[in-house]
């Protein structure tokens, strides 16, 4: 393991324990006050656990008697706010990290070169912060962050303060970033913790409550809080000319989403129980995703039935639980239009 | 700049307000009417003026100098230090503000007079600071700190510590945070109270007066040339005033742009 993080913080009742892997990424979801931020804290060294240990590459960064200095970490963060130093050029900010270490400051210039045009921001370089937008500014951090060569990336909501429509642009960016890297990103939103992570963990109270593959929690959840955060069905499969193969082989049809994925290539379905409808008789015509399913629970939440059946849940209504005589071990259809399917690249 | 909208003020409120800036400008405006305009220039001029002005501006610039090399760590330590100890020293950095600043030439005195704490091993080594230049740049110091750490310190919190973080998250260490980010970043509140330091010494009288004496040349500075002139030439004093209000002025200026005092 890359990465072994287990602290203990007293006062904020946060004891929590998971391991990441080399060039791993792991998504950190819970709800506000679930020690989310003060796990984060621990591994970038702002915050001294009462009893634990972080341990990176086989270095006890935090232990007992032991305690390196948040500097000589090499655990980058990368915040809500991009916090690029105002005083500073772009290209100046970018080369904070490498001047930092030592680099001369031509050589830092060179490398904060290399990572703008990695981040497709070179045409910044010479821009004062201010005068960026805020899309610009987190693409011009992650660069910033990059550059300072970290062991591991701390992203804590790294998107949670950029607008709806730059958010899918720097998504696409961030997973190319976190692609081969060990990384922890705390996050609220659903796409992000699939679309950016391959695992994810489950805050709850300060305890983690669930951990496991993205795909698998966030498509059946275990926990209170993943069933809320998340509650969608996600299919894995293989991208089609305008849909998704599964690996049974039958083929889910949707509109690709942000990141697209690429014919044959690893991709993910996505869409709500509530777009979800479910038939005794397979019905014909229109441009439909029929799936025929056996049903293995029925779920009481509020004045919706969600009815499960492998890894996907459809919701209906009490009424029509009884009119169809739903029950668990009955083959049903569960039918979905293919605008209300997302396709995204995994 | 953007404008910002106002809600609007009370009108009554106006009458008040031009009141006090009539109580502060009015006095300043009678040292006008009060100068013989053709010995102005002599005035100014004279070995007396010039002697003591330029040990103004000396003596200033150096005790300005001594607060920043003094006041910025303090200021730093106050802003980004937990330690518990700090709270009564960060009352007791405010003293020299609201003492008289004859008592802290009395004080000053007391620590680096012949006899005084300090002054007593100094005077062994044969360095005598009382009633000397240095003296004059001691009190200064002493009663302009304030000013600086004060400016400072607030200008830290503000700026808050986020920068920070960031910076060290970059594998900058906690000197190249403090000289790269943390003081690029409070440059305009290190500036104003550098300003406001300077302003301060520029016009220190009590302080100078009990712990430095007024020898021309050596301690008399120009408020102290002023009083001493007073009662003997009244026009002249009148003059230097008004030479001590247009540095007063040029000071101010090059804060205010800011907005920050």
């Amino acid at each position: 393991m890359s990465l072994v993080v287990d602290v203990q913080v007293a006062d904020r009742d946060v004891d929590v324990s998971f391991e990441v892997a080399a060039g791993e990424t792991v998504a950190l979801l819970g709800p506000n006050g679930a020690g989310k931020s003060t796990t984060l804290d621990v591994v970038g060294g702002l915050l001294r656990p009462d009893g634990g240990r972080v341990v990176l590459e086989g270095e006890v960064l935090t232990g007992a008697g032991r305690w390196v200095a948040p500097h000589a970490r090499r655990t980058a963060l990368l915040a809500q706010d991009p916090l690029l130093f105002p005083h500073l050029s772009v290209l100046e900010n970018v080369a904070f990290g490498p001047r930092s270490r030592g680099a001369g400051r031509a050589g830092a210039r060179e490398a904060a070169r290399r990572w703008l045009a990695e981040v497709g921001a070179t045409d910044l370089a010479d821009r004062r912060p201010a005068r960026l937008s805020g899309g610009q500014a987190q693409r011009v951090a992650v660069a910033r962050a990059l550059a300072a060569d970290p062991r591991v990336l701390l992203l804590d909501e790294p998107m949670a303060a950029l607008d709806v429509s730059v958010a899918p642009v720097l998504r696409q960016l961030l997973r190319g970033v976190l692609a081969e890297r060990t990384a922890v990103v705390v996050t609220h939103h659903v796409l992000d913790a699939l679309l950016l992570a391959d695992r994810v963990v489950v805050l709850e109270g300060g305890r983690v409550v669930e951990q496991g593959p993205a795909v698998a929690v966030l498509s059946r959840p275990r926990s209170a809080f993943a069933a809320r955060f998340a509650g969608l069905n996600l299919v894995a499969g293989t991208a089609t000319a305008d849909g998704l193969r599964r690996p049974d082989g039958t083929v889910l049809h949707g509109t690709a989403g942000d990141p697209a994925p690429a014919t044959g290539s690893d991709a993910v379905a996505v869409f709500r129980p509530s777009a979800v409808a479910v038939h005794r008789v397979p019905p014909g015509g229109s441009p439909r995703n029929v799936l025929p399913v056996r049903v293995d629970e029925l779920e009481p939440l509020g004045d919706v039935v969600r009815v499960r059946a492998g890894e996907l849940a459809a919701d209906v209504t009490v009424s029509a639980v009884a009119e169809l005589g739903l029950a668990p071990g009955q083959e049903v259809s569960f039918v979905v239009k293919a605008t209300e399917v997302d396709l995204y690249a995994r | 700049m953007s404008r910002t909208r106002h809600v609007g003020v009370p009108r009554w409120l106006l009458v008040p307000a031009l009141l006090a800036g009539a109580f502060v400008v009015l006095p300043v405006a009678a040292l006008a009417t009060r100068i013989s305009w053709a010995d102005f220039p002599s005035l100014v001029t004279s070995d007396a003026a010039l002697t003591a002005l330029g040990l103004s501006l000396r003596t200033s610039a150096a005790s300005t100098a001594l607060c920043l090399v003094l006041g910025v760590p303090l200021a730093v330590v106050l802003a980004r230090s937990g330690a518990r100890w700090l709270g009564p020293l960060r009352s007791l950095v405010l003293l020299p503000l609201v003492l008289p600043p004859v008592v802290c030439g009395i004080a000053l005195l007391a620590a680096f007079g012949r006899r005084g704490l300090l002054g007593e091993h100094l005077d062994a080594l044969g360095v005598q600071v009382a009633f000397s230049t240095i003296a004059v740049v001691l009190a200064q110091t002493f009663v302009s700190l304030p000013f600086l750490v004060v400016s400072l310190e607030g200008a830290l919190r503000t700026a808050g510590e986020r920068y920070d973080v960031v910076a060290a998250s970059l594998g900058a260490a906690p000197t190249t945070v403090l000289r790269r980010v943390t003081l690029p970043l409070v440059l305009p509140g290190l500036a104003s109270g550098a300003v406001l330091a300077f302003a301060r010494s520029l016009g220190e009288f009590g302080a100078t007066v009990t712990f430095a004496g007024s020898l021309e040349g050596t301690t008399r500075t120009l408020p102290l040339l002023i009083y001493n002139l007073r009662v003997t030439d009244a026009d002249a004093a009148v003059a230097m005033s008004l030479l001590l209000v247009a540095v007063a002025v040029v000071v101010i200026g090059l804060v205010r742009p800011r907005g920050a005092v």
